[in-house]
């Protein structure tokens, strides 16, 4: 399979990267490590005219202690997430869930930020950082604003990304210790999640996020409350579903998409340490 | 058209991409249309046929190289995003024409092939594996190799010649 033609430019920079988009507006795709938007191209999916090749700005690759939390440029790899030693130490359920995407060939291109903007409900890093409250750092023409995990996916593979930003950081809050967990349930190797959740005690509360239950990555609310008001771990996994709009597909109906919810939010709360 | 890395149009009015890239320890050059996937420009091009395409659809890993010693499916990469890169294929591996590989010459030892088409991408998933894990439990392999398909199901072998390469079992 052979995408469509398009006009290749390389940018050396984000601001580089900036104008380029300015320049072709959404007629614009830009490539990171390609493992989301080259399989959509070969299906003619995505039919950019242009492509604009960000995959040697390597200074958006990092991952570094920012404090009070943890800075990850946006063309870090999955591999380097998955092997850091300071996201294993301040916020493990990140590193682990980058362990978790496709497979080694996959992660050894992948990039957390290409992930995020691709904004497939299916994804397993939107959930991730969704679920530790992360913010993503936005560039656009005009400068950088900070947008906020639970506001970032907007629908179906889109962001609150405008056609002339891209997406430059990720900011997880520290994590660390052992209440954290990510299930996802697949039924071959290296498929996306028919459903996962992920569970983190993070700034004292307990948040869980879905993957593939809807049109975006979800927070599990209606658990998250049950949980604030002292309700056990099977009793809150019991409201995972609520307020999700599961897809069908192949693999599963709506149906089975919120029973698998319940059950693996029941078993990542519980391997989370939450009672 | 923007003009930012030189780009040229041949006869066809197509535009070509010029690039340069270290492929088996050899500096290989070519001028490629932007959408020409680097397993492609692999196979037809400099004619290293032994990375195979099996489901063109990032699943497989029969086209599985080594991308700056990584293993990458090079079906889901352009040939432009390989500009100055390292890429190692299959034919690189072995150290001269007389000798293969450890890691092949423990698939050859072990059984680790039936029909043979899934074996180079399974190879260089392998020794990637092992570079990044010297010592893998079996799970681990299995684990290691999931971005493989074996379709004549040969997994069985195909883990224990991982297990004996990384166990030091075939002469390197």
């Amino acid at each position: 399979m052979i995408p469509a033609a398009f006009d290749y430019v390389r940018a050396g920079s984000a601001s580089e990267a900036i104008a380029l988009l300015g320049e072709h507006g959404d007629e614009a795709k830009l490539l990171a490590g390609g493992h989301s938007l080259l399989p959509m191209m070969k299906l003619r999916l995505a039919v950019p005219s242009v492509v604009v090749d960000i995959g040697r700005v390597t200074d958006l690759s990092y991952i570094n202690d920012g404090g009070d939390h943890i800075a990850i440029g946006a063309l870090t790899r999955h591999r380097a997430l998955e092997t850091s030693d300071l996201l294993a130490a301040e916020c493990p359920l990140l590193g682990h869930v980058a362990g978790e995407v496709g497979d080694p060939q996959v992660r050894h291109r992948g990039t957390i930020g290409g992930s995020l903007a691709h904004s497939d409900p299916a994804s397993d890093l939107p959930a991730a950082v969704l679920a530790l409250g992360g913010t993503l750092v936005a560039q656009g023409p005009g400068g950088s604003r900070e947008i906020a995990a639970g506001d970032f996916f907007t629908g179906y593979f889109e962001s609150a990304l405008a056609d002339d930003e891209m997406l430059t950081e990720i900011r997880v809050p520290k994590a660390p210790g052992d209440g954290w967990n990510y299930q996802k349930f697949n039924r071959r190797a290296q498929d996306w999640a028919i459903v996962g959740a992920a569970a983190v005690t993070v700034n004292g509360g307990t948040n869980v996020a879905l993957v593939n239950m809807g049109s975006v990555p979800l927070r599990a609310s209606a658990t998250e409350a049950a949980l604030a008001g002292g309700a056990s771990a099977a009793e809150a996994a019991e409201q995972a579903a609520e307020g999700t709009d599961a897809p069908t597909d192949l693999n599963a109906t709506p149906d089975y998409r919120n029973h698998l919810a319940r059950v693996l939010t029941r078993r990542a709360l519980e391997a989370a340490g939450v009672s | 058209m923007n003009n930012l890395l030189g780009f040229t149009a041949d006869e066809t009015g197509e535009v070509t991409v010029e690039i340069s890239v270290t492929v088996n320890g050899e500096t290989r050059t070519g001028d490629v249309e932007p959408r020409t996937l680097l397993v492609y420009w692999l196979r037809d091009d400099l004619r290293l046929t032994g990375t195979n395409v099996g489901c063109d659809t990032s699943s497989c890993g029969a086209c599985t190289v080594h991308v700056n010693g990584e293993s990458v499916k090079s079906c889901t990469m352009l040939a432009v995003q390989a500009d100055g890169e390292d890429i190692l294929t299959i034919e690189g591996l072995a150290p001269s024409d007389d000798e293969l590989h450890p890691m092949q010459e423990a698939f050859r030892q072990n059984h680790g092939l039936q029909c043979g088409y899934c074996t180079p991408g399974m190879v260089m998933a392998a020794v990637s594996l092992l570079e990044e894990n010297p010592s893998p439990t079996e799970r681990e392999v299995r684990l290691g190799l999931e971005g493989n398909l074996c379709r004549c199901t040969g997994y069985h072998n195909i883990v224990k010649s991982v297990l004996a390469c990384a166990a030091g079992e075939t002469a390197a």
